[in-house]
């Protein structure tokens, strides 16, 4: 296969596994209101898990060698019980709170990851973590995966459109929009915000499970908060309260991205090339910038009543 | 040992403190949550060391303290720079969203200005941590089992001639008393005839200034990194719930408990999870009296 | 020569979605002047827009002669009007005595010429001089934020319901105030729910409806009026 094809192959099997974080990242915040600015920590729980579950103990590494399917089930299931760790003593609160609660749990993880190296391998990280349809396709250069990759996106988008869809998820938006609504549904709108929050969370593990199984190799420095305002961009990009906006934002940051990053490469001189990170966020700040200024709702968001500021209740009603 | 924990708790506490005093004025003011902070402090480490290695040449010391006079315009150099970085961020970034409809437009701007200027510490001054001097300084036994150097007692006291001086600001002055009135109730200010506008240029002023404070203090007794704002995030967070999101006080001693915390901790845990601890003793805050402490509850 | 002239004001929170739709008044320097109307009839965004906290689409608003237009809120204090929001109307956080400062931020100099004469208007303040004016009772908190606005010596004096949330006992109390002030030289325009009682210390008044003007009156007729009555009470009846 040819080298662009194959870098092809790459590109949409990376912004596929991003586009599964956005998703979950759509439900939260999209729908729900939440505000999650610590999706690299579900994103490392669930890799790490994957990983865990799925290594072979004669590796020589802390692992379990179960089989791919239970390890993508398990990267779930972990990345939604961190979410209820979060979630509980935070969802009554003002959003900034679990804004931080969520930074926080993302800190803690890369912590845990880099100091306990009997569980995670430390910053040596843990490798020759099993991909699932590995060698199906014999020579096709990682088509299958993607096509796996694409068929979990496809299995999570309808999911949680159904959701989004059903009552439950109009309860949801209700909430948002509307704090009397919210207050009147007193305890119960805690355990809607509670359950948006852990099952968007949880197709944040599973996009850290698909990363873990597709560079085979995760250390501490693939889950830095760089990776939440990417998941951030894409979705206010493609539209925040829409499945099909994360989708397609999620393809343009990260074409964005790749594509800049090529270019600093090629037109800097060596010395500044080495963080062509910060010229890349400005680049992707100044468009978000743009986007909520002037098209809030995003390429595909659908217009909503906007929510002023000056409508939020004031900070004292006492 | 104990002793010792808590000394070293204190100090680090100290630093805490001046970076969180700056995060609950803009929290007050400007009503968002600013995860750009941490980055104020490294910017304020960074821009005293341009000063410092200007004087290079220059050989003073006070006392038995580890630098001279090169770090007290290095200081007041760090904290102008500072406050104008931040009043441009403010300019460039914050001030266009405030108009937005999107009502967290503010915070994940905020933390998007974290990792930019992260990005630029490095970008500017490379990756490697960065030292004031390369000068030991002997620490002295100052109660049984309690040692610390000459530069941990000036910055304890620095800090508290800091809190009281601001005390005395937010308290006895025209502009004090404004900043205080804007951050009760910023529509009842603007009709009372403050100018908002000047408010919010000297919250950040006040706020870049202590926090180049404190990241100069850090650097100067522990190291200069560019991820140590962002390392301290989490601490001046909690350090500002903790002492109850509007108070200068209350984040004083909120920095304190963090401080000591963190350092208590390494009876129980390994040192590399101090920055754990303050998440779990918000947590645990969160939890406990989740709209006492806070002040604010979610409506 | 009218103080306050307000000619055909649209205003609204949003463009295409006015709340008052041209709405005239005047009030004469030295009179007390109230505003009535049911709920929803725009009499709080009336004086709201008035003060620069609602954006105005059309008419012409003048004070002493000089256009208000749409000056920011910050800037009318110069021009000689002071405003008393309904509700979040004190620095809750800040002493008696700081509000009062805050009230004369504008000002420069001294301003303890002028602090005495709000406690002499409201001495039974001056013993809470010190305390945080969110833990007064609400009589005492709406005397706060009156004295606040008194502070720059306006021209006129405008408050969005001064009598809202307080006892009979209190509204009284709060209503002798306002007279003393408009005594002491001030202009007084004040919206209102409690009509009976803002209309007997009223010179004129205006009801509002479907944001406009419906009626206008000298205020003792207004008391005697069917129709006022009946726009209050849904009901056939008058006031008195």
């Amino acid at each position: 296969m040819s080298g662009v094809l194959s870098y092809l192959v790459f590109f949409l099997t990376t912004a596929a596994i991003y586009s599964i974080a956005s998703l979950g990242l759509n439900l939260q915040w999209g729908r729900t209101g939440l505000f999650n600015i610590g999706v690299s920590g579900f994103f490392a729980v669930g890799a790490y898990a994957y990983a865990i579950l799925t290594i072979s103990p004669l590796t020589g590494q802390p692992g379990l060698g179960w089989p791919v399917l239970a390890g993508l089930l398990g990267a779930m299931v972990a990345a939604g019980l961190f979410a209820l760790l979060v979630g509980i003593p935070t969802l009554r609160l003002r959003d900034d709170y679990l804004a931080i609660a969520t930074i926080g749990i993302a800190i803690t993880v890369q912590l845990i990851a880099t100091n306990e190296p009997e569980l995670t391998g430390g910053t040596n990280g843990l490798f020759a973590i099993p991909q699932p349809v590995a060698g199906w396709l014999h020579g096709s250069g990682g088509v299958a995966f993607l096509i796996l990759v694409l068929i979990c996106v496809a299995l999570v988008y309808l999911a949680l459109e159904r959701m989004i869809h059903s009552p439950w998820g109009r309860v949801l938006v209700a909430i948002r929009e509307d704090e009397t609504a919210a207050s009147s549904l007193g305890k119960s709108a805690f355990s809607f915000r509670l359950q948006s929050l852990v099952i968007g969370s949880m197709a944040m593990g599973l996009s850290g499970a698909l990363y873990a199984a597709f560079i085979k190799f995760i250390s501490p420095q693939d889950f830095l908060p760089i990776f939440t305002f990417q998941v951030w961009a894409m979705l206010i990009l493609g539209g925040s309260g829409s499945s099909a906006g994360a989708l397609l934002g999620s393809l343009v940051v990260w074409a964005i991205w790749t594509l800049s990053g090529g270019l600093i490469q090629a037109a800097l001189p060596a010395k500044l090339q080495v963080d062509s990170g910060a010229i890349q966020i400005i680049l992707i700040g100044l468009l978000l910038m743009l986007v909520i200024l002037f098209r809030p709702s995003g390429l595909l968001g659908r217009k909503r009543p906007a929510v002023h500021r000056s409508t939020v209740p004031s900070k004292e009603q006492a | 040992m104990i002793g010792q924990l808590l000394a070293n708790g204190i100090i680090l506490g100290a630093t805490i403190a001046l970076g969180a005093i700056g995060l609950t004025m803009t929290y007050n003011i400007l009503d968002f949550a600013n995860f750009a902070q941490g980055e104020l402090l490294t910017f304020g480490a960074y821009f005293a060391l341009i000063a410092v290695s200007a004087f290079a040449g220059v050989h003073s010391t006070f006392g038995a303290l580890s630098f001279g006079w090169p770090m007290v315009v290095a200081l007041l150099l760090a904290a102008a720079l500072t406050s104008l970085l931040a009043i441009l961020v403010d300019w460039l970034v914050f001030r266009p969203l405030r108009r937005s409809s999107i009502q967290v437009a503010l915070v994940i701007a905020s933390f998007g200005a974290s990792l930019l200027l992260r990005h630029l510490v490095v970008l500017i001054w490379g990756p490697q941590p960065a030292y004031y001097t390369t000068n030991i300084q002997i620490s002295t036994q100052i109660l049984p089992g309690v040692r610390v150097t000459p530069d941990q007692i000036f910055l304890v006291a620095l800090t508290a001639l800091l809190v009281v001086g601001l005390h005395f600001f937010l308290s006895r002055t025209k502009l004090g008393k404004a900043m205080r009135a804007t951050a009760d109730d910023p529509q009842l200010a603007q009709v009372t005839g403050i100018d908002v506008a000047r408010v919010v240029r000297w919250t950040w002023i006040v706020g870049g200034s202590l926090a180049a404070v404190a990241g100069v203090l850090y650097g100067m007794t522990v190291q200069i990194l560019p991820e140590m704002g962002f390392n301290l995030i989490l601490p001046l967070f909690a350090a500002a719930i903790l002492g109850g999101v509007g108070s200068v006080y209350g984040a004083v001693l909120g920095g304190l408990v963090i401080g000591i915390a963190e350092n208590l901790s390494v009876l129980f845990l390994t040192p590399t999870y101090k920055p754990a601890i303050a998440f779990l003793l918000m947590i645990a805050v969160l939890l406990v009296r989740p709209t006492g402490i806070l002040g604010k509850p979610k409506l | 020569m009218s103080l306050l002239q307000v000619d055909q004001l649209v205003a609204g929170y949003l463009r295409g979605v006015p709340i008052l739709r041209g709405v005239s008044l005047s009030v004469a320097q030295g009179e007390i002047v109230t505003v009535l109307g049911p709920n929803g009839a725009g009499k709080s965004t009336l004086v709201k827009s008035i003060a620069g906290l609602v954006p105005v689409f059309g008419g012409h608003t003048t004070l002493d002669g000089q256009p208000l237009g749409n000056l920011p809120a910050h800037r009318l204090i110069a021009v000689g009007l002071a405003y008393v929001p309904q509700t979040n109307n004190i620095f809750k956080r800040l002493s008696v005595l700081e509000n009062l400062e805050m009230g004369g931020y504008p000002l420069r100099g001294r301003l303890d010429a002028r602090i005495a004469r709000v406690f002499d208007l409201f001495p039974e303040l001056l013993p809470f001089r010190k305390q945080a004016a969110g833990r007064l009772s609400g009589g005492q908190r709406q005397m706060v934020a009156i004295g606040r606005a008194l502070m720059v010596d306006p021209k006129l004096l405008i408050l969005d319901e001064p009598s809202a949330g307080l006892s009979p006992k209190l509204v009284a109390q709060v209503f002798s105030k306002v007279r003393q002030i408009r005594d002491a030289g001030v202009t007084v325009l004040m919206v209102e729910q409690n009509a009976k009682a803002a209309l007997q210390i009223s010179d004129r008044g205006y009801v509002l409806a479907e944001g406009r003007e419906r009626i206008q009156d000298q205020a003792s007729a207004l008391l005697v009026n069917p129709e006022v009555g009946e726009l209050y009470l849904g009901a056939k009846g008058k006031l008195l």
